[in-house]
């Protein structure tokens, strides 16, 4: 029996992603382990292996696409010893409605694993929204209604704006969509926040959260404004259409990245619904420098730490003295994290990533340096796992190789401060009545002031400062 | 004269005391609790626990008497009452002495004695604590929890004389095996006590005022239940009522009235299972200020009384009169004093009540009845032992799942049933419950095979008509 092959969820939170490339081409015979596609997630492209042996028979999504939902079927594979042809023809059927759309595949294309590549293609077919093969999430088969005909199916859990699952019963659901209800509208009463019957009741009752229209025939705007895993972020950016567009210099139009579009998007509701502030402060770093001579001179030292590495360590450290900057703030709750996982932006082609140092508060200096040199590295090859940029506990962004004197960033939630690192630099101090010099460099902490105050903050840079100016208790 | 301050006092130490005490340790609040008995309560030392191991006795019993269908062969089984008894008050101890660790492991401050409201103020509350008629302890709280529980409810003239006529306490510690026995009412209590005797080879009678026993459950299996209990050689008279009792040297003649007529039914020993009344007296409840009505204390959702301070639980409180109500609703109780996010009400639709009679008795929710009787559209569906291997393989092929759901969301409303293990079984559908399933996810769950589980989900799929094995 062919088999469909899926589009694979490549992390946890994976709901789709974008077709980067084909390794593969119709006719070609492939065995497990064999890399099929390059598969680019929001964050980073990945190899998509094959499971099974067999043929490929059929390929249904072409390079390129964007949005495939993940378990979409991308291609069909024809066991041995059947035709390949004939499998193709036997899924063709399921997918039929797709299939007048879809450009050829190219899978001669040269061996370049970059979405850049692809990018292109897709814009063309994004360029009518509703044109092309981009399939939507809710684009499946209806849901089976109970063979009697009573009763509705529940529908599958609603999600809100920003992809999140909205956690609700089944009876909630069920009532909600019956009574057109929006459950993303609906606040839950249940174990953590959970809608029950009662709070959909309630919402009823009170005559609120309608639907924005109904699921089956909504019109174009509302579409756009209800669609459950909307790409645009609520306050919806220019289009390159946009008239305004018009009066400026010609413009080359650069797709947006899976990466880009995570950019916009987290930054957005960051800066829109974290209230940051920050705090600066200068720290003289000349013993930090003598100390890192040292070190890096050592007999035998098979490392080179940077000053970054010892700003991670430091701001490790410093988190550890005051737990309460390590935190994340919830509609609930503010979590304290038992452990520094330190996410350092590192930029890389078409954008940005945070590779996590995990539990960097008890690395060492070496094993730091080595950690972070290694996370680089994969991050501007766009080889790293999910699992080594989700999560993080704090941020550390340093913009010092560029000489600037200091910056303040967007917080990256749901994290609650990022540290700004500007240049070392020579700086005329006043010590004791006297002019000096000393190697300054300018420290801005930005939190979210939902869960971290003021004066905790400050703590928390008094802290920093005193580890990086008597950097010998980084040590202890 | 012991004087201490509590953040949490709670007064009596049955389920719902003692775990109410626990929790309140877990939540950081330094707890005390008095106790004028024993640790356990009712429910440990002369109730539920007691009754399962009597009553686990005569489903031994049975058995073996049915031994030859298994292809066994024993040669005539008979029992020693007071072996039987001993077993009994053997597993209470074990369960009592239990609790007293699990009081010292969670630091909880035992006070042996009767406690009593004794005044002050909000946030500030005292409790007397007396022992033998002399105070022992001056407790001061910021919360009292009040678990006083309750005890046999007493009919003018059915009063319980501790001989000839029974209550549940001296049904469980017989001195002898009574050869005759007049139950009166059939709620859970009084059909545990007949089903027992019964089957330890007593002629049984019992006397039930409403139309049929075991009120409190679905119509169709209170039929079942008479229909087998009087398979068993139970004599069932509903809508009877004793009149009068006249005792004997060793055996008592109750007058009953029925349909207008009057019988003399001549027994042993009669058992008065006739409801319960809350302990709500000599606690200091009226100098507070605490509601009381029909004998119990006015509560609100989260057990408060309205006197600051001041909180009821369990069988104190209003019904069901149940032990894991009492836990649960004590639970509920300390999480709110506490703050705990996200507590809610107890919701008395999703307390599963169990009778541990042959055939067992178990069920959560609306009955069919009341289903309809509160405007609901409903699907009902049934399931017989008999269509289950399991049931065929262990020899009880006599029992009904029967499920009620609302016709236009698919809420599982309740679901009933009779038959081997009932009372284990009915858990699933307390999650189910809880969890607002609907049907589908019902018939989605996977149930493994063979099991009289397999049961429940084939009492959903009917409901839909979807049943695959009937």
């Amino acid at each position: 029996m062919p088999t469909k092959v899926l589009m694979p969820a490549l992390s946890p939170t994976m709901t789709e992603g974008t077709l980067a490339k084909w390794c593969v081409k119709e006719g070609d015979e492939v065995s497990s382990g064999d890399v099929l596609a390059e598969i680019e997630t929001d964050k980073a492209t990945m190899e998509f292996e094959a499971v099974d042996e067999g043929v490929i028979a059929k390929i249904l999504i072409p390079e390129g696409t964007e949005g495939v939902a993940v378990n979409e079927p991308i291609a069909i594979l024809a066991e041995e010893g059947e035709d390949p042809a004939e499998a193709a023809k036997s899924a063709g059927g399921e997918s039929g409605g797709k299939k007048a759309d879809e450009p050829e595949p190219q899978p001669e294309k040269a061996a370049q694993p970059s979405a850049d590549e692809a990018a292109p293609a897709a814009a063309k077919q994004s360029a009518g929204p509703s044109e092309g093969p981009k399939p939507s999430p809710s684009g499946g088969p209806p849901a089976p209604s109970t063979p009697a005909g009573e009763g509705t199916a529940a529908p599958a859990a609603p999600k809100t704006g920003s992809g999140e699952r909205v956690f609700a019963s089944p009876l909630a659901r069920r009532i909600a969509a019956a009574e057109g209800m929006d459950l993303t509208q609906v606040k839950g009463s249940g174990p953590h926040g959970r809608i029950v019957k009662a709070d959909v009741e309630k919402t009823a009752a009170e005559g609120g959260a309608k639907a924005a229209a109904p699921t089956s025939q909504p019109t174009a705007a509302t579409a756009q404004a209800s669609a459950p895993s909307a790409a645009a972020p609520s306050p919806a950016p220019a289009s390159a259409q946009d008239p305004i567009f018009q009066m400026l210099p010609p413009f080359e139009e650069v797709p947006n990245s899976g990466m880009r579009k995570t950019i916009a998007k987290r930054l957005t509701e960051s800066a829109r619904d974290t209230p940051h502030f920050n705090i600066q402060a200068d720290v003289e770093i000349d013993q930090l420098m003598a100390m890192r001579k040292q070190l890096n001179e050592r007999e035998g030292a098979d490392y080179k730490i940077s000053v970054n590495d010892f700003i991670i360590k430091a701001t490790a450290l410093a988190l550890k003295r005051v737990p309460d900057c390590n935190v994340a703030y919830t509609e609930k709750a503010t979590l304290k994290f038992s452990r520094v996982d330190m996410a350092m932006a590192v930029a890389i082609d078409g954008g940005l990533i945070t590779p996590i140092i995990k539990d960097c508060a008890s690395k060492g200096l070496a094993t730091i340096s080595r950690e972070s040199k290694e996370l680089a590295a994969k991050a501007r090859e766009g080889k790293l796992k999910p699992e080594e940029y989700q999560g993080g506990t704090f941020s550390i962004s340093n913009l010092g190789m560029f000489g600037v004197k200091s910056f303040s960033s967007i917080i990256n939630p749901p994290q609650g401060g990022i540290l700004s690192v500007g240049a070392g630099e020579q700086r005329p101090v006043v010590k004791n009545g006297a002019l000096e010099i000393a190697t300054v460099m300018t420290l801005s902490l930005a939190v979210d002031h939902r869960c971290i105050d003021g004066a905790t903050g400050a703590q928390f840079m008094k802290e920093l400062k005193a580890l990086i100016e008597d950097p010998i208790a980084l040590m202890l | 004269m012991a004087e201490s301050t509590y953040d949490v006092v709670i007064v009596g130490a049955g389920p719902g005391g003692y775990v109410t005490a626990i929790r309140a340790a877990q939540l950081g609040f330094k707890t005390a609790v008095v106790e004028a008995n024993h640790l356990g309560g009712i429910c440990l030392n002369w109730g539920c626990i007691p009754t399962k191991a009597l009553l686990r006795t005569s489903e031994v019993y049975r058995t073996i008497q049915h031994a030859e269908e298994y292809g066994l062969k024993v040669e005539k089984a008979s029992f020693d009452i007071e072996k039987v008894v001993k077993r009994s008050r053997a597993v209470a101890g074990q369960l009592t002495k239990g609790v007293g660790h699990l009081m010292k492991k969670n630091k909880i401050d035992v006070i042996d004695g009767w406690g009593k409201l004794a005044g002050g103020k909000e946030g500030a509350r005292k409790v007397a604590v007396e022992k033998d008629g002399k105070p022992v302890a001056d407790l001061t709280a910021k919360h009292v929890v009040l678990a006083t529980g309750a005890r046999a409810r007493q009919l003018p003239g059915l009063e319980v004389d501790g001989k000839l006529v029974w209550s549940y306490r001296e049904a469980m510690v017989p001195d002898m095996m009574p050869k005759s026995m007049i139950v009166v009412g059939s709620g859970a209590i009084g059909i545990e006590f007949a089903s027992f005797y019964r089957t330890m080879g007593a002629e049984v009678t019992v006397v039930e005022v409403m139309d049929r026993i075991l009120p409190v459950e679905d119509a169709e299996i209170s039929k079942m239940a008479q229909k087998s209990f009087e398979k068993q050689g139970m004599k069932i008279l509903t809508k009877a009522t004793v009149k009068s009792l006249k005792k004997g040297s060793n055996e008592v003649t109750a007058v009953i009235e029925k349909d207008g007529k009057t019988q003399e039914i001549t027994a042993d020993r009669l058992v008065s299972a006739v409801g319960i009344v809350g302990n709500v007296e000599g606690i200091g409840l009226e100098e507070a200020g605490v509601t009381v009505e029909k004998t119990h204390v006015t509560v609100d959702e989260y057990s408060r009384t309205g006197v600051p301070g001041v909180y009821a639980i369990g069988d104190l409180t209003g019904p069901p009169w149940l032990a894991h109500k009492a836990e649960h609703e004590g639970v509920v109780c300390i999480e709110k004093i506490a703050g705990v996010d996200g507590v809610h009400p107890l919701d008395v639709s999703r307390i599963p009540g169990c009778t541990y009679c042959h055939p067992q008795v178990a069920s959560i929710g609306l009955t069919e009845a009341q289903a309809k009787d509160q405007g609901h559209k409903v699907k009902v569906g049934r399931f017989s032992f008999i269509g289950n291997g399991k049931a065929i393989a262990l020899g009880e092929p006599e029992g009904l799942v029967k499920t009620v759901f609302d016709e236009k969301t698919g809420e599982l409303l309740g679901a009933h049933m009779i038959g081997a293990e009932v009372t284990e079984l009915i858990q699933g559908y307390s999650i189910a419950k809880t969890l607002e399933t609907t049907e589908e996810e019902l018939m989605h769950t996977v149930f493994p095979h063979p099991t009289l589980s397999e049961m429940m989900h084939e009492a959903v799929l009917d409901a839909y008509g979807r049943v695959i094995h009937m």
